[in-house]
């Protein structure tokens, strides 16, 4: 299987997905286009490039000649994202940012806690300080005051 | 003329003013840092920032942004010439020939030159631009909904056809950006769409999340954990001053890297990246010693560097003139300024010459600002880059969050980025450009919107769109555009694009090596 055969079969799912998901927009007329019309419109034509990419894939490298040494990097990052959007308006942006940091530079990156702990303190006390207090940018608090 | 030079010293009066021309300054020092660090492109920079300018008047918020962009051309070839890793990807291609003077030692003419080409080609390319903007928002004036589809339409093919791969694969990215657009209300009849009850996504996906996802958080995730080069070549002062030779060599690609990359930024797409790629093949053709190239010449440099720092005016034209972004940093500069209550657009520069000619003049100061910054100070700027990169890629991530959720004070938006950044990881893997998906997201409302006013208008006849002949010149462009891909197919003949690949692969290498 070559990748572009795998991502064209991706992008024809979502399309198909996209397609169903418009039922209950008004599609309107050929003539009188409605809310439904576009989306269902583009949605056909990513159908048809994904089935013309499907076609076209056979010069595509293999699947298995991806490599993917910095999947555990990329999990813990993408985790880390996912915390900070439940985290940042509970815990406020300098708990969510202490947190993550301590996250990634001891857990992931396996520095010390000493270090670890004076890079997260000073990058989500400094990052606050620079875009709160100095440049006014609204950042939230959480219910502690951080 | 008299006019224009009139306009201009408008423009000077106001650049000049003492707190214009401190955002000007802040604007390129923070650009050039933005530039330097690898990961955090202008796009992201400029995100960072944009909350910060909304307590600014509109003059001063947007020269801050515009310096943003245009310094982060000049420090992305900072880092490319002395450690081969590009700090934004317009400096993709300086990487090749860059480094390898450094290995020579030959790092501080590299440098030189890089900023006086950039100083050379962001002056004339601001004239330019001040040229031909107000006679193109004259013209624009005649534009209607049909025209306004057709240019959108013609925009997109362009980008489609201009990137380095497959055509097919660009459209399926821009027809993605394209759905992505169309989630929040409908704007001619107040449908809700594909909203799942968020009432955050009611105005729709924003750009800032996309973008910085798309290209700032997929790079995070594609280097992190790997291996990086430690080693920084720091040059003297006196070791700056190039050679006669190399002056006689960069002259001719300064110029030609000029008129391209200002050519190639009107157009839309990802222009300041394409220019360097097209300036560098188009400098390696011209060449009378081709294989100098890849082993430190000096043409390798000088082009691409001039061509990506004219892209970014020629990119301020179809905004300014005619308020179509033709990428996501224009973009995000639009919202900015309608934050401001100005809409970009014709009558822009006849209802706003302060603000048009102050911006203009203020690209002048700030190209001589950059060029003052960057010879003496690039020591400085390099240092950013001793931090180690497991401690530089979390301290971007918190940058990146920050600029996201600041926008909108929506962690929706940093769940978006989130999500957008983990389908850009997984596009680029799979070898998908992901600036169709930006710029396909930036057009979706406007196209939609002009082609069904355009079928209103027209009582739901498509005639509308061959009837008028502006309208019917642009469609014709793009369909050309179209045969014009799909004849190599048929004739099995290399067309110019795969040729242009041929002298990124070396690039792509180079990249993968980094």
């Amino acid at each position: 299987m070559t990748t572009d055969r795998v991502s064209a079969s991706v992008l024809v799912l979502f399309a198909l997905l996209v397609i169903w998901e418009s039922r209950h927009l008004p599609l309107g007329t050929f003539h009188r286009p409605g809310p439904g019309y576009v989306p269902v419109f583009l949605a056909v034509l990513l159908l048809i490039f994904g089935v013309c990419l499907i076609l076209t894939a056979g010069r595509a490298p293999w699947l298995s000649s991806l490599r993917w040494n910095e999947w555990r990097h990329a999990l813990a990052i993408l985790l880390t994202c996912v915390f900070a959007v439940f985290a940042i308006e509970r815990l406020g942006y300098r708990l969510t940012v202490l947190l993550a940091l301590v996250f990634l530079v001891k857990g992931v990156e396996k520095r010390g806690w000493v270090s670890s702990l004076a890079f997260a303190f000073s990058m989500a006390f400094g990052s606050f300080y620079l875009f709160y207090t100095i440049l006014r940018v609204p950042l939230p608090q959480g219910p502690l005051g951080f | 003329m008299t006019e224009t030079l009139h306009n201009l010293y408008l423009g000077f009066s106001v650049a000049l003013a003492p707190s214009v021309l401190l955002y000007a300054f802040v604007g390129c020092v923070v650009g050039t840092l933005v530039g330097v660090l690898p990961g955090i492109g202008p796009l992201a920079g400029i995100s960072l920032l944009l909350p910060a300018s909304f307590g600014l008047d509109a003059t001063s918020a947007i020269v801050l942004l515009a310096g943003i962009y245009y310094g982060a051309m000049y420090g992305g070839s900072t880092t490319s010439i002395l450690m081969r890793i590009p700090g934004e990807a317009a400096s993709v291609m300086t990487c090749i020939d860059g480094y390898e003077m450094t290995r020579r030692g030959r790092a501080g003419p590299a440098l030189a030159i890089a900023a006086i080409g950039s100083y050379i080609a962001g002056t004339a390319s601001i004239v330019g631009l001040m040229l031909l903007a107000p006679p193109l928002a004259s013209f624009a004036l005649r534009f209607g909904p049909p025209e306004y589809f057709a240019l959108l339409l013609l925009g997109l093919l362009v980008l489609a056809y201009m990137s380095g791969g497959s055509m097919l694969k660009s459209l399926v990215m821009a027809v993605m950006g394209l759905l992505l657009g169309m989630i929040g209300i409908d704007p001619m009849t107040g449908f809700f769409r594909f909203s799942y009850g968020l009432v955050e996504l009611g105005d729709g996906i924003g750009v800032v999340p996309v973008a910085v996802g798309l290209f700032g958080l997929s790079e995070i995730l594609l280097t992190a954990g790997q291996p990086t080069a430690t080693e920084i070549k720091k040059p003297r002062l006196k070791d700056l001053l190039p050679s006669r030779e190399e002056w006689r060599d960069s002259i001719g690609p300064i110029g030609r890297g000029t008129v391209l990359g200002f050519i190639i930024g009107i157009i839309p797409g990802s222009a300041h990246i394409i220019s360097s790629f097209v300036s560098y093949a188009v400098e390696k053709r011209l060449s009378k010693n081709p294989e100098r190239f890849g082993h430190g010449a000096i043409a390798g440099v000088a082009g691409p560097e001039s061509a990506n720092n004219s892209a970014t005016s020629g990119a301020f034209v179809p905004m300014l003139a005619l308020g179509v972004p033709s990428g996501p940093i224009p973009a995000v500069m639009i919202a900015a300024m309608m934050v401001h209550g100005i809409s970009p657009g014709p009558l822009l520069i006849s209802q706003q010459p302060e603000l048009f000619w102050g911006f203009i003049a203020s690209m002048y100061v700030g190209n001589l600002v950059l060029l003052i910054l960057n010879l003496p100070l690039v020591g400085i700027f390099v240092n950013v880059l001793r931090i180690p990169y497991p401690l530089l890629y979390p301290a971007i991530l918190v940058f990146c969050v920050l600029g996201v959720y600041a926008v909108n004070g929506s962690a929706v938006d940093v769940g978006i980025m989130t999500a957008t950044g983990a389908l850009g990881y997984g596009l680029r893997k799979f070898d998908f450009e992901t600036a169709p998906v930006v710029l396909g997201l930036i057009l979706a409302p406007m196209m939609e919107m002009s082609f069904r006013q355009s079928l209103a208008m027209s009582s739901g006849s498509y005639a509308i769109f061959v009837n008028r002949p502006i309208a019917l010149v642009m469609l014709a462009v793009g369909i050309a555009l179209l045969l014009l891909s799909i004849a190599p197919f048929l004739i099995k003949k290399v067309d110019w694009r795969q040729r242009l690949g041929v002298a990124g692969g070396q690039d792509a290498r180079e990249k993968e090596s980094i």
